[in-house]
């Protein structure tokens, strides 16, 4: 399945729904400039949503680091929401999992920047 | 125990279409040799890694420097050769991605995941002076390693 993400507003929360891949040359570029795009129009508080993230490699573990420093550089926070088995392993091993905020809940993904 | 049951040889461009090439044709035999959907996820991915370090750093994504890869189906293993046109590398020389002042850069966990994923990793440097990533799986009906 090829990368898609798509953002929706919820109040001043930005969740972004990833699904696909999250690799070299598909989805790390295009998630590199959605959250570029959106630090530009000053939304800092942003969710990505990842339960639908078939497959994640070494550069799409990458590209969640690069936006997580990115957007707490600039005073805001990326959280991350319904991490997939897979996901959830890759984050666990690569010591990864205790940096990100995770969530499996949506309410309380949004509600936890308040 | 280690007679090979099959063994195909592949010489492949040192650009990025290459790594989706050479995980698609691993992963077809990874599922033919019956590994599960979690072995097949994690050799699929080794390959990718092994791969993207290959026409990345071996041949600086120019298709002209091919990457060679080598895929045998033993009676109790499968085992991957992906070899570099590079000048190949040293594993002591590869930072710790886990150690913490590494564990926000945004690279670096490659080497890392396909030493987790694999029974065996390996690198030595080819006849020909690139990096040669060797990876091991053992097959799911295999012995372990330690049995008598």
């Amino acid at each position: 399945m090829a990368f898609q993400a798509t953002p929706r507003e919820i109040g001043d929360v930005t969740l972004i729904d990833v699904s696909g891949r999250i690799t070299l040359g598909e989805g790390s570029a295009m998630l590199r400039e959605m959250l570029r795009d959106l630090l530009g129009k000053g939304q800092k508080k942003i969710v990505l949503n990842l339960g639908d993230v078939s497959y994640i490699d070494s550069s799409g573990i990458g590209e969640l680091v690069s936006g997580y420093t990115t957007v707490k550089n600039q005073g805001g926070e990326l959280k991350l929401l319904n991490l997939t088995k897979k996901v959830h392993d890759l984050l666990q091993i690569t010591k990864l999992y205790t940096v990100f905020d995770v969530h499996s809940d949506e309410v309380a993904v949004v509600r936890s920047f308040h | 125990m280690t007679a090979p049951k099959k063994r195909i040889d592949v010489k492949l461009e040192g650009n990025l279409e290459s790594v989706e090439l050479a995980e698609e044709l691993v992963l077809r035999i990874a599922v033919a040799a019956g590994f599960d959907d979690e072995n097949c996820h994690r050799i699929g991915m080794s390959i990718r890694e092994g791969m993207i370090n290959a026409v990345q750093y071996g041949s600086r994504l120019m298709r002209d420097k091919p990457v060679r890869m080598s895929v045998t189906l033993l009676v109790d293993r499968l085992e991957i050769h992906v070899t570099d046109s590079g000048r190949g590398f040293s594993l002591a020389d590869v930072p710790n991605p886990l150690s913490e002042e590494n564990l926000l850069k945004s690279s670096g966990r490659g080497i890392f995941l396909m030493k987790a994923f694999m029974d065996e990793f390996d690198v030595r440097r080819s006849r020909e002076g690139g990096a040669e990533i060797v990876l091991m799986k053992r097959l799911p009906t295999a012995p372990p390693a330690d049995a008598p």
